[in-house]
């Protein structure tokens, strides 16, 4: 393969462009509500409308706006332009499509009316939208290697494999300010300088595609709709640090990602894009597949390279970092399947251009997995940056049926409940984790007035005590007390001195847990204590031996507690 | 981590000098090498906190943390607060206005076990935080624990009883059901765990694991439900087993042999050694009127590191055995005491004549008994040697050679080369008459063609052994004597380090140690006056054997010297 290889592909799939596309999502929102049954009722549709030869009907990843699929919108082509978005030619959006509906969806491009019902292409949560990570999603057939290589894929391969050298490629990437999308926001060129620094023969790149965050799917969709872009990132990432194999640990409750993983891979692998002498270059890249078995510590780098080694899936204590001492021993450089997917526009569109979008400290977008009490939710991909309120107000459209937005989770069991007072904040890594909360991976859970923070505390204290893998005794132990103490709570059963218990324990598994579970798992207790005292305080019953509960302000935390709370405001998720 | 079982041996290069760096502890100031090598590999690891701390001899409370196993950092009991030397954009240490070095306080703490230490580091063990970590940590323990230490065989041994003194709140937060696990797990032909009672620190799993390399145990489920098993279908049945009774810091694991046998706080401890096999590892006898209780290894990184095999460590009951000789005889079985007994031998020896006496002893005897044997074998022109006992040899501590002393045997000039090889010429002159007197110590000859009716031809058989056999029925004099539990003296294990080991329990009826009676002996015999003391005689044995050259019962201390061999 060589670079006039790529372009006579691109060229070839340009050529093959009908006149009319119907892009049909297929990916695994709108598969659940039957979009394969409405792409082959399309495919017949055209048939019988005898349009073989000017409607191609395909099957494209993640449309975004998951709560109104199947979603299939039509283009029509100008010459040459092989995609919509190469051509501004966005047709309009149908949302629940059925199969029933593909003929008079058909019959659309002969002038004809359809009572589906249509989206707004124009509506804020597409034109707020800035695609990097998801620019291909909905667009490329995620099956078809031809696809994403017309839309310049693997080009920023090629390039580095000729004209950078893995120092100066690793000094772009910092330049870009790219920091891991993962959770704890490390930047990922610093990242990558070590472990190119580390003296070995033998180096790995792993792929963290374990997404175990409830309510997230951003790493799901980016690996259904575009998992050549996440190939892509891995082998530059390799090509920088000096690693020949790489892994992609994907979570087993992924059957299409992973089926669309291994396509990929063999089509690359066919293609010469990964193996040996990668574009006629001295560079060798292989990635394999590693499936998880549903447990969220194994998102946690050190478990997971203990899982990938076939061991049980604990954490263990760092140093030594995977960067030093990772996969088998060797330096290991991991990363999250978004941090992945910006590689490859970064190189190709230079590092200013990433670094001008976003903050000063958290750049480009970042991708959320819109949920809860929302009228629009799905798939939506901001620059770094944007105001939490024209997320959920404008491109999320509020509170459904009237509602009032009472507060947004971001960062999954190890973030925090930003209250609606707090609506203007910016969303970057640091506004965040000033407000007690973290831009985890990425899921944002909205919640209205009908919501119970002290509800949604139990709930994330839960996941953490059943996905606690019990190895570090204050983790193992302290989730299960806290757990107990939230009911006794909320059963209307405990006294301020309960209270008081609860927010020693924070702090307590906060400091001394091993990995980041146990370290973040207090945090949604901490945040909603902090923004919603008074709902946990409503529900105590008068204590015979100390204060009665309206005693209780929102000052802080009890004084036994003191001398364990952080002293200033680490981020400590463990990353 | 390899699954390789390995110990540190003696014998590799010194390693180049490893730089120092300075830390404090709690204000002491301590200096520690950069780099300290991995108890199992041998490879230099960045040296920790708590290895500092050591240093300084500075207590932090530990459950997971073994110094000879590879480090899990699960307990959380050794969170220690620190501070690091600050350092300028221009990346020099940041100054105090006194000139001392500005210290820069990490906001979280961090577990010692597994923390390097780097120069200028402070490390604050006694904070009012570290102390209220170490008491919660201590709570979450016994949330779970089913405080059974009445009944427990760990209690007086076991490090939550002891934290919980030391660092414990008088009262628990926490009423909270605990969580139900198996009480009785039988693990495999020596072991039983009480999965409540475990606090799951995976210091067995580790030991079997990456120091044995049967990978046998391992936890199952998540979070709170976490309990230790053995692989399903699997026994925990390898030759080191019950060495996970010893580092389990609290009684999860019991002994089978040792269960509610004794409260350890009775037992008199006694240093000695293990007289199993050639490897000669350092124990603990266990001991309480007069009787044996079990063995334990004591850490001697030349010889055992903290191991010992379980074949060894169980094999003492015969010590106490009820048909142990006790009795003194005459010829005709007839009782006789032992000046009596010594002065009719030494006559007997003095009139043989030279040349028609054989002496076979044991490699498990006493370098100094064999050295005395081997005057007596000079004075008497005597052919001497010993007998050969091969086993298998394991990967880890068991040598192929069964007795304890085979090198000291070899060096006291008693055995011959290979040992054994003198046995059929012994028997051959027995049978030619040339033969007539046969001085056997510790060893049955019949089982070494010598059957009974060749040794019915000799003039006089002298015996002296532990145990009946068919040989001591046979002896004309029978001379019991003792366990080495039972007296002290020195072994030289297989790679030549020479060792001593002491006396726990008082030898049964007329039994005598052996070099003791053997002293009167040569005397009677030879004229010659030796020590009536093991320090001397060790100390007059150096002075005449090459091997041992420069030795002293003192010197040897209580993990020996290695001689070159
Ligand atoms: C309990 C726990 C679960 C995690 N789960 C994930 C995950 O599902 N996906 C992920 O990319 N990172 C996860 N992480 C973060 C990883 O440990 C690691 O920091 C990340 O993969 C690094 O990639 P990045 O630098 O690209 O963010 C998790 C961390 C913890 C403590
Ligand atoms: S903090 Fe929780 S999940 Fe992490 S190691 Fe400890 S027990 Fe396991
Ligand atoms: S049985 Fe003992 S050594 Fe093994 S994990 Fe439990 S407490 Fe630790
Ligand atoms: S001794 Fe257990 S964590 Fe350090």
């Amino acid at each position: 393969m060589v670079i006039d290889d790529l372009t006579e592909i691109a060229d070839k799939e340009r050529a093959a462009r009908k006149r009319y596309t119907i892009r049909c999502c297929m990916a695994a929102g709108c598969m659940s509500s039957n979009s394969k049954g409405v792409k082959e009722a399309l495919e017949d549709a055209v048939n019988q409308a005898g349009l073989q030869q000017m409607v191609e009907v395909r099957g494209v990843g993640c449309m975004k706006l998951c709560c109104q699929g199947p979603l299939v919108q039509i283009d029509s082509a100008t010459a040459g332009a092989t995609f919509a978005l190469e051509s501004n030619e966005v047709g309009p959006l149908y949302q629940k499509v059925t199969p029933e509906d593909a003929n008079s969806l058909v019959s659309t491009l002969k002038g004809g009316q359809t009572p589906v019902q249509r989206g707004d292409p124009r509506h804020p949560f597409f034109s707020a939208q800035l695609s990097i990570v998801l620019a291909n999603s909905g667009f490329i057939d995620p099956e078809r290697i031809e696809s994403y290589i017309t839309a310049e894929g693997y080009q920023a391969l090629h390039d580095v494999l000729r004209e950078l050298t893995p120092k100066d490629l690793i000094e772009r990437i910092i330049k870009s300010g790219l920091r891991g999308r993962g959770g704890a926001g490390y930047p990922t060129g610093l990242k990558w300088a070590t472990v190119g620094k580390a003296a070995s023969q033998q180096k790995y790149v792993i792929c963290n595609a374990d997404e175990g965050d409830p309510g997230a799917f951003m790493d799901r969709s980016v690996l259904e709709s575009d998992p050549h872009s996440v190939l892509e990132g891995m082998a530059i990432a390799a090509y920088a640090v000096g690693a020949n194999q790489g892994f992609i640990y994907v979570r087993a409750e992924y059957p299409l990602a992973i089926a669309r993983l291994h396509a990929a891979i063999k089509q690359a692998k066919k293609y010469g894009l990964l193996g040996s002498g990668i574009f006629e270059s001295p560079f060798n890249f292989n990635i394999d597949l590693r499936i998880g078995a549903g447990a969220f510590v194994c998102g946690e780098e050190t478990a997971l390279m203990a899982s990938v080694e076939g061991k049980r899936g604990t954490p263990r204590p760092r140093p030594p970092f995977p960067a030093e001492s990772g996969l088998y021993n060797s330096p290991t450089l991991i990363n999250n399947v978004e941090t992945f997917a910006n590689v490859a526009p970064i190189v190709r569109k230079g590092a200013e251009w990433f670094a001008g979008i976003g903050t000063e400290k958290s750049k480009g977008t970042k991708v959320f997995a819109l949920a809860g009490k929302i009228t629009n939710t799905g798939l939506i991909e901001v620059p770094m940056g944007t105001a939490l309120r024209k997320i959920v107000e404008e491109m999320g459209g509020g509170a459904p049926d009237g509602g009032k937005i009472k507060a947004v989770q971001t960062g999954g069991p190890s973030g925090g409940c930003i209250p609606a007072e707090e609506l203007d904040t910016p969303v970057d890594y640091d506004s965040l984790t000033k407000l007690g909360s973290i831009m985890g991976s990425g899921g944002m859970i909205v919640m209205d007035e009908t919501t119970k923070m002290v509800d949604v505390a139990r709930f994330f204290m839960e996941f953490c005590m059943d996905e606690s893998c019990g190895k570090c005794v204050p983790c193992r132990a302290g989730t299960a007390q806290m757990h107990q103490l939230l009911n006794k709570i909320l059963a209307g059963n405990a006294t301020t001195r309960d209270l008081q218990k609860l927010e020693e324990l924070c702090y307590m598994v906060k400091n001394t847990s091993l990995c980041g579970l146990g370290q973040t798992a207090p945090n949604p207790v901490l945040s909603t204590l902090r923004f919603f005292r008074k709902e946990y305080t409503d529900l105590l019953m008068p204590d015979a031996f100390g204060p009665r509960p309206n005693a209780v302000n929102g000052t802080g935390h009890a004084a036994a507690g003191r001398n364990l709370a952080p002293t200033e405001g680490v981020p400590s998720s463990g990353k | 981590m390899s699954n390789a079982p390995s110990l540190p041996t003696e014998t590799k290069p010194a390693p180049a000098p490893v730089e120092k760096i300075k830390v404090r502890v709690d204000g002491k100031e301590v200096e520690v090498p950069k780099t300290t090598p991995d108890p199992l590999s041998g490879r230099p690891l960045p040296t920790t906190m708590i290895q500092a701390c050591n240093a300084a001899r500075v207590d932090v409370p530990h459950y997971c943390y073994h110094p000879k196993l590879p480090v899990a950092g699960n307990c959380r009991m050794c969170l220690v607060e620190f501070g690091t030397a600050a350092v300028g954009q221009d990346r020099k240490p940041v100054l105090n206005p006194d000139g001392t070095s500005k210290i820069s306080k990490s906001p979280r703490p961090a577990i010692a076990c597994a923390t390097p230490v780097s120069p200028g580091m402070e490390i604050y063990t006694n904070t009012p935080a570290v102390k209220q970590m170490r008491e919660g940590v201590l709570e979450f323990l016994l949330i779970n624990h089913p405080l059974d230490c009445p009944i427990c065989d760990q209690a007086g041994e076991c490090k939550l009883q002891e934290y919980s003194v030391e660092y414990g709140k008088s009262e628990s937060r926490f009423v909270e059901p605990k969580v139900h696990k198996p009480k009785h797990v039988d693990l495999g032909p020596r072991i039983v765990l009480d999965d409540e009672r475990c606090i799951l620190c995976t210091r067995c799993i580790r030991f079997t694991k990456d120091v044995v390399g049967d990978d046998a145990l391992g936890i199952v489920n998540r979070g709170s439900y976490n309990t230790l098993t053995a692989y399903p279908g699997k026994q925990f049945d390898n030759n080191y087993t019950l060495n996970t009774v010893d580092i389990c810091p609290v009684g999860a694991l019991t002994s089978k042999d040792f269960r509610f046998q004794m409260r350890v706080w009775f037992l008199k401890e006694t240093k000695s050694l293990c007289t199993s096999c050639a490897t000669g590892c350092n124990i603990i006898i266990g001991s309480r009127e007069e009787k044996v209780y079990r063995y334990e290894p004591r850490e001697n990184d030349a010889v055992n590191s903290s191991w010992m095999c379980d074949s060894g460590r169980l094999n003492y009951k015969w010590i106490g055995r009820a048909d142990r000789l006790a009795k003194l005889q005459g010829p005709g079985s007839s009782a006789i005491g032992w000046s009596a007994a010594l002065k009719e031998i030494s006559e007997k020896l003095k009139q043989a004549a030279k040349g028609s006496t054989a002496l076979i002893a044991s490699a498990r005897q006493t370098n100094e008994e064999l050295y005395l044997l081997g005057k007596l074998a000079v004075k008497l022109g005597a052919m001497t040697d010993s007998v050969p006992r091969p086993g298998e040899a394991d990967k880890l501590l068991l040598n192929a050679d069964r007795n304890p002393n085979s090198l000291g045997a070899r060096l006291t000039g008693i055995s011959a080369d290979p040992m054994g090889s003198n046995l059929p010429k012994i028997a051959e002159a027995i049978k030619s008459g040339r033969i007539k007197t046969l001085i056997v110590f510790g060893e049955d000859v019949t089982e070494l063609g010598m059957s009974p009716d060749l040794l019915g031809m000799l003039q006089t058989l002298i015996v002296s052994d532990i145990l009946p056999n068919a040989t001591t029925r046979l002896a004309h004099y029978l001379l019991p004597g003792c366990a080495h539990a039972e007296k002290r003296g020195t072994f030289t294990q297989t790679k030549g380090r020479v060792q001593r080991f002491m006396k726990a329990v008082e030898p049964p009826g007329d039994a005598r140690p052996e070099w003791e009676f053997l002293h009167e002996l040569i005397l009677n015999t030879t004229g010659q006056d030796g020590y009536a003391s093991i320090e001397g005689l060790f100390n007059q044995m150096a002075g005449e054997v090459p091997a041992f050259k420069d030795l002293s019962w003192a010197g040897l201390g209580d993990s020996g010297v290695s001689i070159p061999i």
